[in-house]
């Protein structure tokens, strides 16, 4: 029965720790759908974190944050959208460009707002997307199996990992079942064709970075604001990067996008629960190893599977209407 | 058939910088007939097409669409007044389904299920009026070239196009493939559609259209009914007949074979290229290789340059074999077996555009001892080299500093033709040696190519120039559809026989 518990425990963790992933993974998916390569995931993230952050510690509103922490995603996905379509520029080191750039802005914003050493103030409970207990989660936890899955591991998250639950299925939706994600599946593989058929490649590839913009927005805003109760410096942690990597390894597909930040989300969760254990034959794992273990996953999924992926043919390439 | 008038274009002009791509186009095009553009590449036919459909806004003139003139501002302008066209390079989404393609950008609903649900009932109406018989729910990718095209042009028709335009729709197609799409244009000019068949191959206009336009240097040249014209003078129209210059030349008893290709066949990006090709180019002799553009001369220079395989046959330089099915030589050997190229297409092979004319000056010869040493270069004898080159060619600016594409044409010309003329080749294989050159350039390159045959170095010249052939050869091959037609001594060449023979006549080969 303990083994049963710690399972779930680890599971719960799991969904806290993929929902950041997953909404981030979704907003890459959109972004290179489009034919836009968005490494700039973390940055826009991380910028998201900070914005909801200061501005939930100011009104003590989570809504005000997490309207901060979208117009701050959205701004800066609307900036690498005018790097990558009107000036054609290096999609690359326009995103690296915004990762480092909100890396060293967010804290000093921080520092001199709040003046505690590059971090927001401790946010209350009220200013948080804080845990949500389902209806009759504690009067079903003593019922046996199903009660301890459903009120440990589905009641008890925040708001934005139950939207996020939602999110995938809209996204795939869209993809698939919406003219819009027609012609989105369409720019992202072959611009030229889309142009000739009379759609503008400028104002679909602008639509899918403000919807990747929105999604970077509730991933950051609920690390500090659900996950954590207030900004950190760094505390996006290449967050980002890993998406990105689930995204590929999804193969730029919603629902296998989602297992995949799952697996990543497991690992993670793993790992937490590893620090300080100790295990039978091996003893204990030092923490630096355990800390390894998402990124470790990362190369070898990279590495054993991404060579085989077909990224959409037109992504990351500026489109140019005369040659 | 009727007598109004699809499309009408008045003095089309438009400039690409100092080129004039289409100087003063104006074609009319009855409704329903088929009715034939033609050009060499380079001509203008694209640009035209561009003009029709709207990708691109003439800088003057006018396009009529059954009377009306219009602005078109995009594609979408072009497509609401019933012109549709299907590009050189398709413009599908290959993981899409053909249906999916059909119905992109006119979805006709918000929601994907209605929208193919409503397409799909108007298509198959479509499909029997015109005999189509497409496979609407699979993938393009996994579908054959000569269907992708049937969907682009039922794509057309889904989207009420009264007038297609067709941009070398056999380009890529097999010759069963193409027997179809004959067809299905026979069968749309009985349904009362406009085709614009555009392309450069003679046979298919004398094949398949009622009337035909020719294009030559972005100029209408002649605007002819197909049943009253010849292959022959097409081909004449669009090479054009000017002065033939003269240039002092040695006589030439030589009979040794510096380069020899034996039974070559190679295989292009499009197939079979070369088919069978038996060439030889003496010792102090110049050789012109004629035709139509894109009839193998292209594949003919790369085989030759080690850039190709061969399929079947080998080639044979002094007496070497340099390229044969099991082996081919790279080109870094055979410019020190003493062959020099000159590349056709000078901007993609022959210079490195954002790299400085100094250092494309020596581009192709930096491993040698005078440039480099321990893999670092010598800069000075590079510098002293360049400029060497800057003043015998008289390339103007004298500055070597700049990157190469800032000079013109003429200019870059020139550097490219002291570059390879200063190791001292035996054989130069030269593409296009005047192309984008200015006229008083063109003079001096070509005295440059007698005096390297009046020193006993074997020429190979591919040209669409005729009259640059006439001027500056010994022999002139023809090549038409991947086979020599013939070879003519300079003294029995004329324009018309050439023209003959480009059109693939082979009764006046020598």
């Amino acid at each position: 029965m303990e083994f049963f518990t710690d399972l779930i425990l680890l599971l719960d963790s799991t969904l806290r720790t993929a929902t950041p992933l997953v909404l981030a993974g979704l907003a890459g998916l959109i972004a290179e759908r489009s034919g836009i390569v968005d490494i700039g995931l973390e940055g826009k993230m991380l910028a998201a974190a900070f914005a909801a952050a200061a501005a939930a510690a100011v009104t003590g509103s989570p809504w005000a944050g997490l309207g901060a922490g979208i117009g701050a995603s959205v701004a800066l996905a609307l900036l690498h959208g005018w790097v990558s379509i009107a000036q054609r520029g290096n999609q690359i080191v326009s995103g690296m460009a915004i990762n480092i750039a909100v890396a060293g802005l967010a804290p000093t914003l921080a520092n001199f707002w709040f003046r505690k050493g590059g971090q927001t103030p401790l946010l209350d409970d009220e200013a948080r997307f804080s845990a949500i207990t389902l209806p009759f989660a504690d009067a079903l936890a003593d019922v046996p199996l199903l009660g301890g899955l459903y009120s440990e591991l589905l009641s008890g998250h925040n708001l934005i990992t139950y939207l996020t639950a939602a999110i995938v299925p809209l996204v795939a939706w869209m993809l698939y079942k919406t003219r819009f994600g027609l012609r989105l599946r369409a720019v992202g593989e072959n611009p030229e064709a889309v142009d000739t058929a009379g759609i503008s490649v400028t104002l679909l590839r602008y639509q899918a970075m403000i919807i990747t913009g929105v999604l970077c927005g509730f991933a950051g805003t609920v690390l500090s604001t659900g996950l954590g109760g207030g900004f950190i410096r760094d505390m996006s942690a290449g967050k980002g990067y890993l998406a990105l990597a689930a995204m590929i390894f999804g193969r730029w597909k919603p629902v296998p996008t989602l297992l995949a930040c799952l697996l990543f989300g497991f690992v993670d969760a793993l790992q937490g629960r590893l620090q300080g254990v100790d295990l039978p034959l091996i003893g204990e794992i030092p923490v630096q190893f355990t800390i390894m273990l998402p990124y470790v996953l990362t190369v070898v999924i990279l590495a054993g599977f991404a060579g085989r992926m077909q990224a959409p043919k037109a992504s990351g390439i500026p489109y140019e209407k005369d040659h | 058939m009727s007598q109004t008038i699809a499309i009408e274009t008045r003095d089309l002009c438009k400039s690409f910088g100092d080129v004039k791509a289409n100087d003063h186009i104006s074609l009319s095009v009855p409704a329903g007939t088929v009715h034939g553009i033609v050009g060499e590449n380079g001509a203008g036919k694209s640009t035209l097409l561009k003009m029709l459909f709207g990708f691109y806004h003439p800088d003057s003139g006018e396009v009529l669409v059954s009377g009306v003139s219009q602005s078109f501002t995009s594609p979408s302008d072009a497509m609401a007044v019933g012109i549709g066209m299907v590009h050189q390079h398709f413009m599908l989404v290959e993981p899409f389904t053909v249906l999916e393609n059909i119905i992109l950008g006119a979805e006709g609903s918000s929601k994907l299920d209605d929208a193919k649900g409503m397409a799909r009932a108007k298509l198959l109406a479509l499909e029997e009026q015109f005999g189509f018989n497409l496979p609407l729910d699979e993938p393009v990718e996994t579908l054959s070239v000569g269907v992708r095209q049937r969907a682009e042009i039922l794509k057309a028709l889904y989207r009420g196009a009264e007038t297609l335009i067709l941009d070398e729709p056999t380009a890529v197609l097999t010759p069963q493939e193409c027997v179809q799409l004959f067809e299905l244009v026979s069968q749309l000019r009985d349904q009362g559609k406009t085709v614009l068949f555009v392309t450069h191959k003679l046979h298919e206009i004398m094949a398949i259209t009622d009337n035909v336009t020719v294009i030559r240097a972005g100029k209408t040249v002649a605007e002819r009914k197909t049943a009253e014209t010849s292959s022959e003078e097409l081909a004449e129209l669009m090479v054009g007949a000017k002065v033939v210059r003269a240039t002092a030349r040695d006589a030439n008893e030589a009979t040794t074979a510096r380069l020899a290709l034996e039974n070559v066949k190679a295989t292009g990006d499009h197939g079979l290229m070369l088919k069978d090709i038996n060439l030889q180019v003496l010792e102090g002799e110049v050789l012109g290789i004629a035709g139509v553009a894109g009839n193998g001369q292209t594949e003919l220079l790369e085989i030759i340059t080690g850039l190709r395989p061969v399929d079947v046959g080998k080639i044979c330089f002094d007496g070497e074999t340099i390229s044969s099915p099991q082996e081919m030589t790279d080109p870094i050997t055979l410019r020190r077996m003493g062959m020099a190229h000159v590349a056709e297409d000078r901007l993609k092979t022959g210079v490195v555009e954002s790299m400085s004319a100094r250092e494309n000056a020596i581009l192709g010869y930096q491993r040698e001892q005078e440039f480099s040493r321990k893999g670092l270069l010598r800069l000075k004898a590079i510098a002293e080299k360049a400029a060497g080159y800057f003043e015998s060619q008289d390339v103007r600016p004298r500055n070597p500093d700049l990157p190469i594409a800032s000079f013109s044409g003429g200019n870059q010309q020139k550097l490219v033709i002291a570059r390879e003329l200063a190791q001292d080749p035996s054989l130069m294989v030269i593409g296009q040696p005047t192309r984008g050159v200015d006229i008083g350039a063109v003079t001096k390159i070509h005295d440059q190519i007698t005096a390297l045959r009046n020193a006993g170095k074997a020429i190979l010249v591919v040209s669409a120039d005729l009259d640059e052939l006439l001027a500056i050869s010994d022999r002139i091959a023809v090549m038409c559809e991947g086979e020599i037609v013939g070879t003519l001594n300079i003294e029995d060449a004329t324009e018309t026989k050439l023209g003959l023979m480009m059109a693939g006549n082979k009764g006046e080969a020598a």
